[in-house]
């Protein structure tokens, strides 16, 4: 029956406060931590989230009237409490699949995570977890190799990944530059990586950095016979150079390119992943400016979301955070969103903040990369808390040896195997860590000297930003 | 402040991807690896080739994947058989996951010369 237009402002919960619906399938659902202001019933300011980012707006006009309104809203369908915290509260809400354009999660993002946060009646908003619906995710085209094809590419089976950040990071020559990845990756590590702040400044223009890494690539492969890699970050000022930049990657026979795609944007992201996917080159992702967005428990976007757009969007390694190192990081919701990057389906549990079942379909998974504040003491607990599918990347942890780049990285190498071989002899490699270290520094002088380097070097601060619970 | 002459000179040491940072394997530390294969549900492998060619993507099989085979014997045998027919090539065991189609476990147990 058709409708009447009746101006005027209506509460938001009359329409899309919504307790009764029943999420389908193909819905996007979100989970939204809300803290409303002084005196607005919950109900009303979760039913203003769901409508300031679906259709609503804050008066009725007449327009809404040809459409089927009731079709496309968003709607909020439960509340809960956040457990030991009064004020804020937990709002799910549905989304209609067909409010988003396939494939894009810049759409999504626009939608779920725009307007809505500056909205006045609520004081901080966070988006807590997104469930893609199996039909969406059908539509991107997510991880241009994904695990499986990278391992192949890079020979590399049955053991995490070793990388390390080249460092200083700012300020080498290319051919200096050059000259420390031809170390590290003498020295056994797998992958050297370009700080995400080197671009193309005017210290290190970047086709020279290029040519001099490829240089370095090329002879450490050579001289050790093992496959090796550098991430040539290709992030740019425009899509239009960095896609020359990786084609120039490409001309060199590389095999991996990096981008940053949180400050690069997912409209960018998602591009080059498709380039990567096309052009058979693998594709590293840095997540500059991820801190700003969530790290503050009630406002801004939790890690879980941005890796899942992530893998939505493309890339074959994304950065975690190490729970052990300098870097902020819970160990639950670490695990919890590593699985978010790796798995094909990964069950609703909160203990682990992943607030709904996620059917990842076929889509590839994408390795966790494990960087910040690391070094060879914390071997056998990012061994244990990452499993194979990782990249533990040491930079400090590498380029401080007391022998230099290339000791540091043997060190490295040499405490990884070391632990991985304990593992599958069915040790536990947490509590033996200690001793499954010194074992294997008595084969290794250069393992030795890194244990007597790093012995006292802890990184002990509380977590700001933890999982809800009592 | 003097160089210090404690400084080591770290040599390039040409291996063979994973354990190759490690003093071979004895004969109990194979059967752990090879346990491990088992246990975790993956189909035991054995591949050769000769050192000239150890970058290649495709070494030689052994016979063909021991699919299902739970004895830990039967492979440090093949293994062995392998090692006597191609005394001078590489042979790895390999731990075949054929739900990820990859390599659950991948090492050199006798290296060629």
């Amino acid at each position: 029956m058709a409708k009447k237009y009746d101006a005027g402002v209506k509460e938001y919960r009359d329409t899309y406060w919504t307790p009764d619906y029943v999420p389908l399938d193909s819905d996007l659902l979100a989970c939204f931590k809300c803290t409303g202001q002084e005196g607005v019933p919950r109900e009303e300011v979760a039913a203003a989230v769901a409508a300031e980012s679906s259709t609503g707006t804050w008066s009725t006009v007449w327009s809404e009237l040809l459409t089927d309104l009731d079709f496309y809203k968003g709607r909020c369908y439960r509340i809960e409490d956040v457990p030991g915290d009064k004020e804020a509260f937990y709002a799910f809400i549905a989304y209609p699949l067909d409010l988003f354009e396939e494939g894009s999660i810049t759409n999504v993002l626009t939608s779920l995570v725009g307007n809505v946060f500056g909205f006045k009646a609520l004081r901080h908003l966070r988006l807590e977890d997104i469930r893609f619906p199996l039909a969406f995710i059908k539509t991107c085209m997510g991880p241009p190799n994904g695990i499986q094809v990278e391992r192949d590419r890079m020979n590399k089976y049955g053991r995490p990944l070793l990388g390390c950040t080249i460092k200083p990071k700012l300020g080498l020559s290319g051919k200096n530059y050059g000259r420390v990845v031809y170390e590290c990756l003498r020295g056994g590590l797998d992958f050297t990586k370009d700080d995400e702040n080197i671009n193309s400044q005017p210290f290190q223009r970047w086709q020279n950095r290029f040519e001099f890494v490829a240089e370095a690539v090329k002879l450490a492969e050579q001289e050790t016979g093992e496959k090796k890699g550098h991430y040539l970050n290709c992030t740019a000022a425009t899509p239009e150079e960095m896609y020359e930049r990786a084609e120039f990657a490409k001309e060199l026979g590389q095999p991996i390119i990096m981008h940053d795609y949180i400050t690069g944007g997912f409209t960018a992201n998602t591009g080059l992943a498709k380039w990567c996917r096309k052009n058979g080159m693998l594709l590293h992702i840095h997540r500059a400016m991820h801190a700003v967005i969530d790290r503050h428990p009630k406002h801004g976007i939790h890690f879980r979301v941005l890796a899942k757009c992530l893998r939505l969007s493309g890339g074959d390694q994304l950065h975690t955070g190490t729970v052990v190192g300098k870097l902020e990081g819970d160990r639950q919701s670490t695990l919890g969103y590593i699985d978010q990057l790796r798995e094909s389906f990964v069950p609703e549990d909160r203990s682990r903040g992943n607030f709904f079942d996620q059917d990842w379909g076929s889509m590839g998974g994408v390795f966790a990369v494990a960087s910040g504040g690391i070094h060879v003491w914390h071997m056998p607990a990012l061994v244990a808390i990452f499993g194979d599918d990782s990249v533990l990347q040491f930079g400090g942890g590498t380029h401080g040896h007391p022998w230099g780049s290339a000791a540091g990285a043997a060190a490295n190498r040499v405490a990884l195997e070391a632990c991985v071989k304990a593992r599958n002899a069915g040790r536990e490699i947490e509590r033996e860590g200690r001793d499954i270290l010194l074992e294997a520094a008595k084969h290794s002088p250069e393992l030795a000297i890194a244990l007597e380097t790093w012995k006292e070097i802890k990184f002990e601060f509380d977590t700001v930003d933890k999982l809800d619970v009592n | 402040m003097p160089f210090k002459s404690t400084v080591g000179d770290y040599q390039t040491v040409a291996t063979l991807e994973t354990f190759g940072f490690l003093p071979p394997f004895t004969q109990d530390e194979i059967y752990d690896q090879i346990a491990y294969i088992i246990a975790q549900g993956w189909s035991p492998l054995v591949e050769h080739v000769h050192p000239s060619n150890s970058m290649a993507t495709y070494w030689s099989y052994w016979k063909l994947p021991f699919f299902g085979e739970k004895d830990l014997s039967v492979i440090v045998n093949e293994l062995e058989a392998c090692h006597r027919a191609y005394p001078d090539h590489h042979v790895r065991l390999v731990g075949y996951d054929a739900y990820t189609q990859s390599q659950g476990s991948c090492f050199v147990v006798f290296e060629g010369r």
